[in-house]
């Protein structure tokens, strides 16, 4: 029962910063702020919700021993991968010369 | 375990509300890296979508598909900033 309180708050939190963004992606003003969310959020959210479901695959013992271990394995690939990429993006676009933005005035 | 299947299709939802918008600035981004940087945080939250299907459907196999599109993912970036820098993928 605490577990299963625990994967719902994990998983609710995780979808809200998933959710945050998309609409930080969306919204920023320019390149190197939309760098921002899709680093650390989507990194956040991500983590949050292989949390909530690894809690579940130990508490009900779904499929086996091995889905903990694989979820793990993904959750730690995601977590370098993912702020690696776009820190190559972002040096990339800082190489050619990209702008950056400023409030007019 | 009927609580915890409703929460995880509303967590699947949300997660595919976030693609449709990273997927409006793909498609609206002035520039490049716009583009790529929206293609990368999809490729990240579909990997997740496929990790939340494994415990929807009930099937372990989805977990080797995500295993491998976090690789690709991020290979598939580093290879398209490349090309866009030099030119050539060699």
């Amino acid at each position: 029962m605490i577990v299963d309180i625990a994967t719902g708050v994990c998983l609710i939190t995780g979808s809200f910063f998933a959710l945050t963004a998309g609409v930080g992606i969306l919204r920023m003003p320019d390149f190197y702020s939309r760098a921002h969310p899709a680093g650390k959020s989507d990194t956040l959210a991500q983590i949050l919700i292989m949390m909530g479901l690894l809690l579940q695959a130990l508490e009900h013992e779904i499929f086996g021993p091995h889905v903990g271990i694989k979820l793990l394995l993904v959750s730690v690939f995601l977590l370098m991968t993912g702020p690696t990429a776009v820190h190559a993006i972002t040096k990339a676009a800082h190489v050619e010369g990209l702008k950056i933005w400023r409030r007019r005035g | 375990m009927t609580v915890i299947d409703g929460i995880l299709w509303v967590t699947a939802g949300l997660v595919l509300t976030g693609i449709v918008l990273v997927l409006i600035r793909a498609v609206l981004g002035p520039t490049v890296y716009d583009r790529i940087l929206a293609v990368n945080a999809i490729g990240t939250k579909t990997v997740i979508l496929v990790v939340l299907l494994t415990f929807i459907k009930r099937r372990a196999e989805f977990l080797d598909i995500a295993l491998l599109y976090t690789l690709i993912n991020f290979v598939a970036t580093v290879a398209i900033l490349k090309f866009k820098e030099l030119g050539r993928l060699g």
